[in-house]
């Protein structure tokens, strides 16, 4: 099923910490149950958005590898 | 693994005590990452951390003081790229071409740029955004002859009680 994002992030070509950061600073504006879509080039993304979202209690939908060197992330704000 | 809870969110206490461009990122790079994580975050810039408040961040970098630092061009052909300069120059050598510690900050922040590595104006903007506590020692102030108003109006000063009083709390605490 597909799930379809509120809002799109780009972080393609920022290293950390900007993708956790930026996925932060968009989360805050967004509404409670709203899905944020980041994607980013990092490969470090991949467990640093597993941590971020373990520590901020969001729910991290899904995390997936595309176009080869891309990552794309889905964020349910829960809170 | 579900650590934070509302009742007492995580705490991030660093020292940063070094003010080479090289130096400056792990405290700003671990205190916006924690407080992009909602943890409450506090850094006490001490000593040679102390000119990281200042409105215009001048960091640089010298090989002489990090004689294991990689040099490599951020430009030209590949395989000239790949040439680590500092592996392949006696220290006692490149520490003494004038005008190598200009250098080799232009080159690193070249190379952290070509990487995507934020500067370090960026990622103070960032803490501060995220509400990163900062606070300018006092004495070091006094020792180097700094005022307050050279440095960025979000930061506090303080000394060693103030910096320790937040720190009592922290669950991790990291000297830098």
């Amino acid at each position: 099923m597909e799930i379809k994002a509120d809002k799109y992030l780009d972080c393609i070509g920022l290293n950390c910490p900007m993708p956790v950061v930026k996925t932060k600073k968009a989360i805050k504006d967004m509404e409670v149950g709203a899905v944020l879509e980041m994607v980013a080039t990092d490969p470090g993304a991949i467990p640093d958005m597993q941590a971020w979202a373990n520590q901020t209690q969001h729910e991290l939908l899904s995390a997936e590898k595309f176009d080869g060197d891309k990552f794309r992330f889905l964020i349910k704000k829960t809170h | 693994m579900n650590q934070n809870n509302a009742s007492h969110p995580r705490r991030l206490a660093l020292i940063a005590s070094r003010g080479t461009l090289d130096w400056a990122y792990p405290p700003f790079i671990l205190a916006s990452a924690a407080a992009a994580m909602d943890w409450q975050v506090a850094v006490f810039f001490t000593f040679y951390g102390l000119p990281l408040l200042k409105k215009d961040l001048s960091a640089a970098v010298t090989p002489a003081g990090n004689p294991a630092m990689p040099m490599r061009l951020p430009f030209g052909p590949e395989g000239l790229q790949k040439i680590d300069w500092s592996a392949n120059l006696p220290n006692l050598i490149l520490n003494n071409v004038p005008g190598i510690d200009s250098m080799a900050t232009s080159l690193m922040k070249k190379k952290f740029k070509q990487k995507g590595v934020a500067s370090l104006d960026e990622l103070r903007e960032a803490c501060v955004d995220l509400e990163v506590r900062m606070i300018g020692c006092q004495m070091t102030m006094d020792v180097f002859g700094f005022s307050k108003d050279e440095f960025i109006d979000e930061c506090e000063i303080g000394g060693a009680a103030t910096f320790l009083e937040f720190a009592a709390d922290a669950d991790v605490s990291l000297f830098v």
